[in-house]
């Protein structure tokens, strides 16, 4: 998939930092968190994780920067780095 | 099916009836459903338990202002009708009609939350799939208008299909447009039920039903720029290193609420208590009926209902942090730590707020979704010390550890009491560990949690809350824990002692025997027979252990006198090694009967209590075998 091989402006968003912004560009078609992969793509696309879903990294848990708090649209969701490494971000320079 | 019975008779009572229509609120979580109901309904609900589940089920009942009666539903929060927790699972067999022995609601009330629609547009969607009459109900429009979010509620209705209407559930007559759509769609009691076409949903429908949601979103609401307050309160409240601070403001303001603001209303109880039991005592003539009374039930009763305040206090601070929005917050700081153990973050509450008693603890576990999570925290909240140990604490502490300060000022005893509570919630953790990793060898459960906007708690839910809380802390009191304290006095009362008795009464009754039986498994870990019968009655709940050694030495005063007579006594008798022994049995043991029942309540089994009890026991078998003997080899 392009999404994947286009590494410099996608990153997974499990690896992003604080003020990170861009846009979902795609769920992770690989097995990335150990989970159930569907059933963790279906609560994602739940809380709106979605392709064109407005994304920004808002904060980072005090322990190890985990787990993560990100704004998905209008709506504000915290999830672990584990979890969030499925999310695929088009980052938006600026 | 009709959705209403138009031609029933007018009710003359307020109470359920269930041939009157049944409304379900339905919608995500923190969307202000449970506020609704309140305002619906006031207080003529009744909260139980789903048959089968331990999720809390509300219902109550109201008048629309056509003056039909109806009955409301409150059902946990979902994002979608897919379960995928015990929660979800009701809230999915409910709005089906699956769940066994309740019909299906006759109308679904989808309870949306205003400022945050896009969600919930797809749960409506999913919704209609069932067939059932749906209102889309959308709430919190105070908070939308100050906002300055802009909803076409005429246009939205179109699009979606389903009736609209706006509410604001914490504002008097906020629900009235609610109520008329409830009583249009019985008007007519011909509201057909359509055909229930509605399946577990793949990932691809979900997108296309999310796409839908999101094309209606943009023809019929705008909204500004995103609302900031929420933002700028999170910038500190989830800052690495102020919100923790924060976090532990909240919980030592909460911790000295607890044992501080407590204690007055806590001395007051136990003196009514004692003053009743003295009142009973004096109007009885001496015999068994007044030994059952005075000892057995109010001296067994009273002992949990003192926890009362601490348990109302508790869950005032829960339920305001929970309403403010701070719950998911504290969730997200936490998670990292809760996450070693294999626990949720939602885990830390429970687990904070079996300090004061594990019974609120358990019953707190209620917000963690997934139900191995919720299992691990119920079985290994009974480990955090509560507060029901520290009269035993105190006791042995002031008794064999000298009051001498070490490493420059801190105090030893004030040391080991910390080292106490600091291995109770390793203990919690390093169990809670095993459990998940080695017991049930689970992956980690995803950790999703959508942060709320923070929002003015409204005092009415604080206090239906309590009240709620008040009223099952109550009931049980009355029921099982007056249950057991019958058979717990009945161990320490019979046999009776003989007429030329030396010893005290209670080494000849059944308590006395079981001890004396007991003092051999019990010997290898340092109890003497003393100790041992003192466990007996120590059953009922930790801190009567102080008055069961008090009666068993013989000492003359009870309640905190007792002690203070009893310290000199114990530190002659016991050697350093059985004194550290019994501390490490305490932090360990499983002696309340108390927390028992509240787990088979919670759990609606017995097997989870047993597991509880046995696995505790031999960790407190073990503890103090362990440092019985390495204390009395070091001690030599
Ligand atoms: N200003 C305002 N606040 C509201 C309104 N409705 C609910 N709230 C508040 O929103 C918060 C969450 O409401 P709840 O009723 O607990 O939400 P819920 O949908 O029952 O949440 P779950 O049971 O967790 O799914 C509480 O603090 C309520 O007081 C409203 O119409 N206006
Ligand atoms: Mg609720």
């Amino acid at each position: 998939m392009s999404l994947l091989t286009n590494t410099s402006s996608t990153v997974r968003l499990g690896g992003g930092r604080r003020g990170l912004r861009g846009h979902v560009a795609g769920l992770s078609p690989v097995d990335v968190s150990g989970i159930n992969r569907d059933e963790l793509e279906r609560r994602l696309i739940e809380m709106g994780f979605i392709e064109g879903a407005r994304i920004e990294l808002l904060h980072e848990g005090p322990f190890g920067r985990d787990p993560i708090a990100v704004r998905v649209d209008d709506t504000t969701v915290a999830l672990r780095r584990r979890d969030a490494n499925l999310v695929i971000v088009t980052v938006q320079e600026g | 099916m009709t959705a209403c019975h138009a031609g029933a008779p007018p009710q003359t009572s307020d109470a359920a009836d269930l041939s009157a229509p049944a409304i379900a609120l339905v919608g995500c979580p923190n969307c202000g459903k449970t506020a609704l109901f309140n305002a619906l309904t006031g207080s003529r609900q009744k909260v139980a338990n789903y048959a089968g589940v331990t999720v809390e089920r509300k219902e109550g009942s109201f008048r629309t202002p056509a003056g039909r009666p109806v009955r409301v539903l409150d059902l946990p929060g979902t994002y979608s009708l897919r379960a995928r927790s015990p929660d979800e699972e009701v809230t999915r067999d409910v709005v089906l009609g699956r769940r066994g022995g309740e019909t299906a609601p006759d109308i679904l009330v989808c309870v949306a939350d205003a400022t945050n629609l896009r969600l919930v547009l797809r749960l409506v969607l999913e919704l209609k799939s069932v067939g059932t009459p749906l209102v889309l109900a959308l709430n919190m429009m105070d908070i939308a208008k100050r906002q300055g979010v802009e909803i076409n509620v005429e246009r939205l209705s179109a699009e979606l299909g389903v009736p609209v209407v706006p509410s604001v559930a914490v504002r008097r007559g906020g629900t009235q447009a609610l109520l008329q759509e409830i009583d249009k769609l019985c008007l007519g009691g011909e509201t057909l039920r359509g055909s229930n076409s509605w399946h577990p949903l793949e990932a691809g429908e979900l997108r296309a039903l999310h796409r839908e949601a999101e094309r209606i979103l943009k023809a019929c609401s705008f909204r500004p720029a995103d609302n900031t307050l929420t933002g700028r309160i999170d910038r500190v409240l989830l800052h690495p290193v102020l919100g923790t601070a924060v976090l532990l403001l909240i919980l030592f303001l909460m911790f000295q609420a607890v044992f501080a603001w407590a204690e007055p209303v806590m001395d007051l109880i136990e003196g009514s208590i004692g003053d009743l039991g003295a009142l009973i005592g004096g109007l009885l003539p001496d015999g068994l009926l007044r030994s059952l009374l005075v000892d057995g039930i109010i001296a067994g009763v009273g002992s949990v209902l003192v926890f009362l305040p601490q348990i109302l206090i508790l869950f005032f601070f829960i339920i305001l942090l929970e309403d403010f929005g701070y719950m998911a917050r504290a969730a997200f700081l936490m998670d990292k730590i809760m996450g070693g153990a294999g626990l949720h973050g939602r885990a830390f509450i429970p687990l904070l707020s079996s300090f004061a008693c594990a019974i609120p603890g358990v019953m707190a576990t209620r917000v963690i979704d997934s139900k191995r999570d919720r299992l691990a925290t119920i079985l290994v909240a009974p480990l955090t010390t509560c507060s029901a140990r520290i009269p035993v604490y105190t006791l042995i502490i002031a008794a064999f550890v000298p009051n001498t300060t070490v490493w420059g000022g801190f105090g030893l005893q004030g040391l080991t009491m910390f080292g106490l509570y600091a291995t109770g919630i390793l203990a919690a953790l390093l169990v809670a560990a095993v459990l998940k990793r080695l017991v049930w060898r689970e992956q980690p459960e995803p950790f999703l949690m959508e942060l709320p906007s923070y929002k003015r708690p409204s005092l009415r839910n604080v206090a239906l809350g309590l009240w709620q809380r008040g009223t099952i802390f109550l009931k049980r009191a009355g029921t099982i824990i007056l249950t057991l304290s019958i058979v717990v006095w009945f161990l320490c009362t019979f046999p009776a002692p003989p007429a030329d008795a030396t010893a005290p009464a209670i080494d000849y009754a059944f308590a006395g025997m079981i001890g004396h039986w007991l003092e051999p498994v019990l010997a290898p870990i340092g109890f003497n027979w003393q100790i041992a019968i003192a466990l007996v009655p120590g059953l009922a709940a930790r801190e009567v252990m102080v008055s069961a050694l008090g009666t068993i030495y013989a000492v003359a005063e009870t309640g905190d006198a007792a002690a203070g007579a009893l310290e000199p006594l114990l530190a002659a008798q016991w050697s350093l090694p059985t004194a550290l022994a019994l501390l490490a049995w305490y932090v360990f043991a499983p002696q309340c009967i108390a927390t028992l029942a509240v787990v088979k309540r919670e759990t609606n089994s017995w097997r989870w209590p047993t597991i509880l009890f046995l696995y505790m026991l031999v960790l407190a078998y073990t503890a103090s075998y362990a440092v019985f003997h390495i204390s009395s080899a070091l001690l030599g």
